[in-house]
């Protein structure tokens, strides 16, 4: 597995700025004092003009990204998860959400997996946020292929979009011929034993697990959602009615997320039993990320584990 | 400005008073004191100033305006219809389900409605917003915004000062309706937001100071504003519930109608006025 390329979705974002911005012109890029971090210091170099720093102050941002997308332009919205869906999320919810207006909300840094930062800076409930807005769009892309498919979609999807990125290096999942789709789950590997559905950073791992049920004689279907908002149903129910339990896998807080949404489709729809694997309703802590995702329960081990208790009482 | 205009316009802004009292009668509901202290900076904008079509209200370069202080939506309401963009009997429809004219200003469904507002503080950003597109993609329209007195204590509009400053948005001009109240008392007792022309200053902004409800200095200071190469802070001395005898100064008709009793004495109030203006 060493040799398998990890690029971090939060890099990708940076890239794929400046992809865009040689190929159109008609969009700004917004940051709060955060350029290096959250990459989109390499649009700044390449377009100094087309980059507008809003200095440390979210709040504002965001509401002046809603009066730019006002004026029928284009414009990415970048700073931490913990700033945009937490600190902002109020202007978000009345400045983007409810006018339904055109704004790019890229949110780097999301998850546990910061690390060093500590709790202060792991946005673990940014999905849960998000998720509450009427007519927001939420995407987790897996790795970097996603993520520039998923940039591209979102300058041309009609509505607000929250792109959430993660700062450690991830396995690159798909191949340069994947469709992207805004809403449209991808089954990965097939299985009907138990379906594994998995969400950014987690679909690393899903794989994963997928091949070490294997070895233990399960087969498990792997599905990624990058787009939590709006779902793919048609994808769940399909998986819920064919192999009958669900292990939902998300870098984020139990509460909210892609386990709850997909959960809460299934109660009402095909209840199956429905394992959800994410931060358990606790604050995480400094340290390095890969040992915090071991620490927190983040890894195919513990989505086997899952699986299997799934299988158990289904 | 010629003295039959400003009569002219004294009279709009009277019909748009009257306006506002028939909506949050209706509604039962609403932010009359606030309303009536804006209604001539928002007459003399939509009658006089901005680059605006009621029949085609999202034209691409229309002039932008922002009211940061949302909850006076009965008077951009009332100016709006008084101007074209809707019929006035519309305006007794105020706040009841059913009617576009939701209680905060809605861009989704309103027309004429250039930014939805309501939560204080985010007007102003979102007017640095249009401000700084109009200059990035090289578009002349200019943007105009009205904050309440009261709202300078939030914090985003100083975000918003700071960046208006440090971009130099020469295109945006805020006005401050000062009438020197809010919801819980006259400013200095809630929290003040003293010196306001200074904190304007401050951040790099260039500061007028005007009686709000005198059309010719509405003008004079739009017109200063223009020549200057900064954003602009147009400080209006206003009158909390001006031209309604008991609502004037009183900070108890923030957020509160007039029952049907005080509705006819504040209609009686603005005919008076209306008929002296003749």
């Amino acid at each position: 597995m060493s040799d398998i390329k990890t690029v971090a979705t939060r890099a990708a974002y940076g890239e794929t700025l400046v992809e865009l911005g040689k190929k159109r012109d008609d969009f700004i890029v917004l940051d709060a004092d955060l350029a290096a971090a959250t990459q989109t210091g390499k649009f700044k170099k390449e377009f100094p003009e087309r980059f507008y720093d809003c200095g440390i102050a979210e709040q504002n941002m965001v509401s002046i990204a809603a009066g730019i997308a006002s004026t029928g332009k284009k414009v990415f919205c970048s700073t931490f998860a913990m700033f945009a869906a937490g600190r902002a999320f109020e202007q978000v919810r009345n400045s983007i959400g409810y006018p339904h207006l055109n704004v790019i909300i890229g949110a780097t840094h999301a998850g546990i997996s910061v690390g060093e930062d500590g709790a202060t800076h792991q946005c673990n409930e940014d999905i849960a946020l998000m998720r509450t807005i009427p007519g927001m769009t939420i995407i987790n892309p897996a790795d970097a292929v996603e993520t520039k498919l998923a940039m591209e979609a979102a300058l041309q999807h009609d509505g607000p979009v929250y792109l959430r990125f993660g700062r450690l290096p991830v396995p690159i999942v798909f191949d340069d011929d994947y469709k992207f789709e805004i809403g449209k789950g991808v089954e990965l590997r097939a299985g009907n034993d138990v379906t594994i559905v998995a969400s950014g950073l987690m679909v690393g791992e899903a794989l994963k697990a997928h091949d070490l049920l294997k070895e233990k004689g399960v087969n498990a279907r792997v599905i990624n959602i990058a787009t939590i908002k709006p779902l793919d149903k048609d994808i769940i129910l399909k998986a819920a009615m064919e192999t009958g339990a669900i292990v939902t896998a998300e870098e984020h807080t139990v509460i909210g997320g892609l386990g709850s949404a997909v959960a809460e489709f299934l109660t009402e729809e095909y209840p199956v039993p429905v394992l959800k694997l994410g931060v358990n309703d606790v604050f995480g802590h400094s340290g390095p990320a890969v040992k915090l995702l071991d620490e927190f329960g983040l890894r195919a081990e513990n989505i086997v584990e899952k699986a299997l208790k799934a299988i158990d009482i289904k | 400005m010629e003295a039959s205009r400003k009569l002219e316009l004294q009279k709009i802004a009277c019909k748009v008073r009257m306006g506002i009292i028939e909506g949050v009668h209706a509604a039962k509901a609403g932010h009359p004191g606030g309303s009536l202290s804006c209604t001539d900076i928002l007459t003399y904008l939509y009658f006089e100033k901005m680059n605006i079509d009621p029949q085609n209200p999202k034209k691409s370069d229309r002039d932008r305006f922002v009211l940061s202080k949302g909850h006076a939506a009965p008077a951009l309401y009332s100016v709006l219809a008084h101007r074209g963009f809707f019929d006035v009997e519309l305006l007794k429809t105020l706040r009841q389900i059913g009617s576009i004219l939701q209680g905060h200003p809605d861009m989704k469904y309103i027309p004429g409605v250039d930014m939805t507002t309501g939560s204080l503080g985010q007007g102003i950003s979102a007017a640095c917003g249009m401000a700084l597109s109009a200059k990035h993609f090289g578009d002349k329209y200019k943007v105009y915004a009205v904050l309440g007195d009261g709202e300078l204590e939030e914090g985003q509009v100083w975000e918003a000062a700071m960046f208006a400053g440090n971009k130099n948005l020469s295109n945006l001009t805020a006005f401050v309706d000062y009438n020197n109240l809010q919801i819980d008392g006259s400013l200095s007792d809630v929290n003040s937001p003293y010196p306001i022309d200074k904190k304007f200053q401050a951040f790099n902004w260039h500061v007028i100071t005007i009686d709000g409800h005198d059309f010719d200095q509405i003008e004079n200071a739009i017109l200063e504003a223009e020549k200057i190469d900064k954003p602009v802070c147009i400080i209006a001395n206003t009158t909390k519930g001006k031209d309604v005898s008991y609502m004037e100064n009183q900070c108890s008709w923030h957020g509160a109608a007039p029952n049907d009793e005080l509705y006819e004495v504040a209609m009686a109030d603005l005919k008076k006025v209306y008929e002296e203006l003749q």
